[in-house]
């Protein structure tokens, strides 16, 4: 009944085209990560062991390991997590259980949105601003991890948002018919359905600290400093600390000389931290879908 | 059923009253925030902004010495055409890319395979900017001279490449969110009249969906205006007004990322920083801005 015409021959050709060229492009996006992660390994492959990640960097930081730095960005982002995390969390459980829908809501709505949209060096001048100077915490891991916290606030409420919409209206209203009140409700019932998937978010929330320059940069980070070696407690909080992402700047812009493989040794480092932390929050999300209750 | 209500929120307990009121308080921190940081960026660099700065001269001029001894000049212009111009050139790289990724990501994949690339993309945007700069400085760098014969390869080029793998996954993600918005009945129509998936695509979902494209481009190109050690590594950071890719540009984040560090609090220098920084945080808020209430602007029509 149907016979092939010339239009519908060529219609598929555009189509296959289209498909092989969205392909192609969609694919590129591989290419650089694995070029990047690639690359990286190659050279930092020398000086890559478990004495580079334990040692301080020494000789005026042209050789040495990552203790220092690397303490210091643990540092940063667990004094910055513990303020984050609370007030992310408790924002979307506002924005979600208790705000109506009126023109309040969407300009609290609006502000997460510009928050996230702020660039990172404006953060940084609001640290100075208002935490090194203001509020007279000086340049301290303090004003650094407040700056960064306040950086990554959008990360946890947007995926706490997520995860609490998740919750079917029903597990509240069954609650409310029993006579909880709201806060009960979602302590007990809203936050306990919801809290891997709140999780999720938090563990982004350490990804993105753990990488950021521009903020940490002028609020508490530093070029160099000196601790005790496999000391975990080495920082004060009301002290200045070094950040590998602020390290690998200065090693590969302002320092001559520095040994062959280590920038790359450190970038390598970084961007392991980052992405294998990021990984685990892919992986608890994807797990959480296959398992999901109802 | 007033009544009612009146009666349970007074037998609330106290607790219960302070956790809602600090709950509240959380809610509405961002708007603190935001206002926080225009009040603290502006409070700093004030003084200088009503009484002494020039400000045309701030716009319009291409001198920028600010720690010349006898002849300071703060002309931000050439810092201003930098950022744009980087971010024009990485917006031209990106957004093919980030619109073609997107359509093949939401039209024509297996479910399977979508969470791949949804995963990949996920990853190349986690990669923090500080090793965007450090690729651009070497990798980037060789192969801009190789390939182009340049005498250095920190060129506003190496800069927009950066930029451009850096705002793609944004660009990706909310075209994505933006095609999966228009109602399946409008494909499902199309495709009943006997149009090709492309024809779909072409004919139907772009314009019904060219808002949210048009929003996943603004966000982008705000990510671009706003990033700084990339652009602070990668450009060859010298005040110029660039001739085409391969001049060397410098913007305004990575002046404010490179001079903060060596001025005394409270000096002019000092305080054009952070009216930089009041420029910057005015250009990126405008874009947001406009890219929600474009967002906001489909959902109220569907």
């Amino acid at each position: 009944m149907f016979t092939e015409t010339p239009i519908s021959r060529q219609k598929q050709r555009t189509e296959n085209i289209v498909r092989i060229l969205l392909l192609v492009v969609t694919s590129l996006m591989i290419l650089p990560l694995l070029l990047i992660i690639g690359y990286l390994l190659y050279k930092a492959l020398p000086v890559l062991s478990l004495e580079f990640l334990f040692t301080n960097p020494k000789d005026n930081m042209r050789a040495g390991g990552l203790w220092a730095p690397f303490l210091g960005t643990i540092y940063l982002v667990v004094v910055s997590l513990l303020v984050s995390a609370p007030i992310g969390v408790l924002a979307a459980v506002y924005l979600n259980e208790y705000a109506r829908e009126n023109w309040f809501t969407r300009i609290t709505n609006l502000a997460v949105v510009n928050l996230a949209g702020v660039p990172s060096i404006v953060h940084a001048l609001f640290g100075v601003g208002a935490f090194v100077l203001f509020a007279g915490l000086g340049e301290s891991i303090l004003a650094a991890s407040l700056t960064l916290a306040i950086m990554t606030l959008p990360v946890i409420i947007a995926s706490t948002t997520e995860a609490l919409k998740a919750v079917p209206m029903s597990f509240r209203e069954a609650c409310w018919n029993l006579g909880a009140t709201r806060w009960q409700t979602i302590r007990r019932i809203v936050l306990p359905n919801s809290i891997s998937g709140i999780l999720t978010g938090v563990i982004l929330q350490v990804s993105r600290a753990a990488g950021e320059t521009a903020p940490i940069m002028f609020t508490g980070a530093v070029f160099y400093k000196s601790i005790a070696e496999g000391d975990l407690f080495a920082y004060n909080i009301t002290e200045q600390c070094m950040a590998l992402s602020l390290h690998l700047f200065t090693i590969s812009t302002q320092v001559p000389d520095v040994t062959e493989g280590i920038p790359y040794g450190t970038a390598i480092v970084l961007v392991a931290t980052v992405l294998l932390v990021n990984a685990a929050s892919i992986a608890l999300r994807v797990y959480l879908r296959t398992r999901k209750k109802w | 059923m007033n009544i009612l209500r009146k009666k349970s929120r007074a037998n609330l307990p106290f607790s219960e009253t302070a956790i809602e009121l600090f709950i509240r308080l959380c809610g509405i921190s961002s708007i603190l925030f935001v206002f926080g940081i225009f009040f603290f960026v502006f409070r700093e660099g004030a003084g200088f902004l009503f009484s002494g700065l020039d400000v045309k001269e701030f716009l319009t001029s291409v001198e920028w010495q600010p720690t010349s001894l006898n002849n300071k000049r703060y002309g931000a212009f050439a810092l201003i055409v930098g950022t744009f111009s980087v971010t024009i050139l990485a917006m031209c790289l990106a957004v093919p890319f980030g619109l073609g990724a997107a359509i093949f990501v939401s039209e024509f994949c297996s479910p399977k395979l979508r969470e791949t690339f949804k995963i990949i993309i996920e990853l190349l945007a986690a990669i923090p900017s500080v090793v965007w700069g450090f690729i651009g400085l070497t990798l980037m760098n060789q192969l801009i001279i190789v390939v182009f014969k340049a005498p250095i390869g920190l060129t506003m080029l190496n800069g927009g490449i950066m930029l451009a793998l850096m705002s793609v996954p944004i660009i990706v993600s909310i075209a994505e969110d933006a095609l999966k918005a228009v109602p399946d009945s409008y494909r499902e129509a199309a495709e009943a009249l006997g149009a090709t998936r492309w024809q779909v695509v072409y004919r139907v979902l772009l314009p019904a969906a060219k808002n949210g494209l048009l929003a996943a481009v603004l966000l982008g190109a705000a990510r671009s205006i706003g990033e700084t050690m990339a652009v602070l590594m990668a450009t060859g950071h010298s005040v110029n007004i660039p001739s085409g890719p391969l001049s060397w540009i410098r913007t305004l984040t990575a002046t404010i990322a490179a001079e903060l560090g060596e001025v005394a609090r409270g000096d002019e220098h000092y305080q054009v920083l952070f009216i930089i920084g009041i420029l910057l945080f005015t250009i990126t808020f405008i874009v947001n801005l406009i890219a929600d209430l474009v967002i906001k602007g489909i959902r109220q029509e569907s």
